[in-house]
């Protein structure tokens, strides 16, 4: 018998080559041990470039390399988010503040998406509407969403109404093409195939165009969930009297780099939190596709 | 080996379960070109017979059995199911697909109970009966797999009981086991022959493989190079049941082959030496 090499293009450990009569339990516990140590070895580098970074950026600001007015520091920064949890900002409490934003965002990424699978899908599965609305659909979806942002402030105020209809049409767009694409992407034997087994329209739709257009969509969700919190906080730089893009405004206004900084942190750690709790949504509902699994020949 | 004669292909069928007469079928691009795929075409296929239909690769073979299923309609002629005009898709037809048109993301027993439920039958029932025919194909301990975990073989037996659930009358099939492995193939060959005797629908079966159509089918139908038209029909004299792994080796089963392939290869390489010129 052949020694037995395992050479994993998952893990990328270099080939571990075991005597002849090696079990598979040793192999197996060798390959578990080797992931293991693979998986720390990526978290141990993400850590020191995380910590060499916000080191760098600390030490040059505390030297004066850099001017610590216009690019604060990490210290000055945690400082800050510090103080603004404990005591509130200057517009009310930093919690008010942030559920302003993400109300915004929330309502706008739900809508948006809502609206956007139920059009692209619609759309989608009807060659005669499309035909005929591809055009203005082109043609609004070439506006630079941001353009908007005035025109929604004059017409609906400083309000919520606003920054939700900007969050909105940064989402629609995207998810509706995506969904769009995925009910074009759908397997034609396998609607047929459906169709012969009895699927009325409406059945075929659910039934076989919905679910395949789903990995389609979810990648539009992914990245619309941050064009949401995009669209209300450009929103909020335009004109609000609550929201992080406020926060970031009046601290632009009072050249407080620290303010601007522990504002976007806030926004990234949120967006980050969203991306996670929909990766876990994701992966619960494609249980059925594949699992990429370790090849040991 | 001489004795083998094609059979007249206008000869009345007592009862048919399928008939195509005069059948042509174009497609007309975006630009406004036309592709005739069938063109004058008839076949009459009679009830529980068991009908191969062989030609050249993209002469049109699956042009006939989207005419039967109702999912086209024919440009010109007639296409009939059991006495009657085909009008859209008919409840009888079962259809079995050449590449894998099962759900992905349901699991083995929910593909199953997909025809039932579509056609309004309580879920208990759908239940009871996915299991039945889950069972006959030998797949009762997969029922909550999904089909990116079974082999193409049990997939295709998947893909079996989700058509056959529905007891079709008729069963149209598109070259069903090309992608799979020679071994399996066999092993499905005798599993369909199993399922249709029992049931005794009328079967169409659309393949490349003489061999595979001389094996299983009643009657072949050999067609010419695109446009297809029917070329010549013969009739299988082979005792049933047949053994498929076996029957290989039996004399009169290498004479038809023989005999067939003889019409077929002229068609073949008609439509070979077509699509090099074309390229």
């Amino acid at each position: 018998m052949a020694n037995i090499t395992m050479d994993s293009p998952v893990t990328g450990v270099a080939p571990a080559t075991f005597r002849p009569g090696t079990s598979d339990k040793e192999i197996e516990a060798a390959a578990l041990k080797a992931i293991k140590r693979r998986k720390q070895l990526v978290l141990f580098w993400q850590l020191v470039i995380l910590f060499g970074a916000l080191g760098l950026w600390q030490v040059a600001s505390d030297q004066a390399w850099i001017d610590p007015f216009f690019y604060a520091s990490p210290s000055a920064v945690a400082e800050r988010l510090y103080d603004w949890a404990v005591n509130g900002t200057t517009e009310g409490s930093l919690w008010y503040n942030l559920g302003v934003t993400m109300e915004e965002a929330l309502i706008g990424f739900f809508t948006g998406s809502i609206a956007g699978v139920v059009v692209g899908i619609g759309l989608g599965r009807n060659q005669f509407l499309s035909d005929i609305f591809s055009v203005y659909i082109k043609a609004i979806n070439s506006i630079p969403r941001v353009v908007l942002a005035p025109i929604f402030i004059m017409i609906m105020g400083l309000g919520l109404a606003s920054k939700v209809a900007l969050a909105f049409v940064m989402v629609f767009f995207v998810v509706f093409a995506n969904a769009f694409q995925g009910v074009r992407e759908a397997d034609r034997d396998m609607i047929a195939n459906a169709r012969i087994l009895g699927a009325s329209d409406w059945q075929v739709t659910r039934a076989v165009v919905v679910p395949s257009a789903m990995s389609w969509i979810f990648a539009s969700l992914h990245v619309s969930f941050g064009f949401a919190i995009i669209g209300a906080i450009v929103g909020e730089f335009v004109g609000a009297r609550f929201g992080i893009g406020q926060l970031i405004s009046i601290a632009k206004g009072t050249f407080d780099a620290a303010g601007m900084f522990a504002a976007i942190v806030l926004v990234m750690v949120v967006t980050l939190a969203a991306e996670w709790i929909m990766t876990a949504i994701e992966n619960r509902l494609a249980k059925w596709r594949p699992q990429q699994s370790l090849d040991t020949h | 080996m001489s004795s083998i004669q094609p059979i007249r292909n206008d000869l009345a069928v007592a009862d048919p379960a399928i008939e195509l007469i005069n059948v042509t079928r174009r497609f007309v691009s975006p630009t406004g070109k036309t592709l005739t795929a069938l063109s004058d075409f008839t076949m009459t296929v009679g009830r529980g017979e068991f009908v191969a239909v062989v030609g050249p690769t993209g002469c049109g073979k699956s042009t006939t059995l989207n005419l039967v299923t109702g999912l086209a309609k024919p440009s010109a002629g007639e296409v009939r199911l059991m006495g009657g005009p085909v009008k859209g898709i008919d409840p009888r037809v079962g259809f079995s697909f050449q590449k894998d048109a099962l759900f992905p993301w349901k699991n083995v027993i929910d593909n199953v109970m997909a025809g039932p439920l579509f056609r309004g039958r309580s879920k208990a029932e759908a239940e009871r009966a996915a299991k039945d025919w889950l069972a006959r194909v030998g797949l009762s301990k997969f029922l909550h797999h999904y089909p990116h975990q079974l082999s193409g073989g049990m997939r295709k037996r998947v893909a079996l009981a989700q058509t056959f659930i529905n007891e079709p009358e008729i069963l149209l099939m598109d070259e069903p086991f090309s992608a799979l492995d020679v071994q399996t193939r066999t092993v499905m060959h005798e599993e369909l022959l199993k399922l249709w005797a029992e049931r005794q629908a009328s079967v169409v079966f659309v393949t490349h493989d003489l061999e595979e159509a001389v094996a299983l089918a009643d009657k072949v139908y050999v067609l010419t190079a695109g446009p297809a038209t029917v070329k010549s029909v013969y009739r299988i004299e082979l005792p049933r049941p047949r053994v498929v792994s076996e029957i290989r080796y039996d004399q009169n089963f290498i004479d038809y082959c023989k005999t067939i392939w003889e019409d077929l290869r002229q068609e073949v390489e008609t439509s070979y030496r077509r699509a090099s010129q074309a390229a």
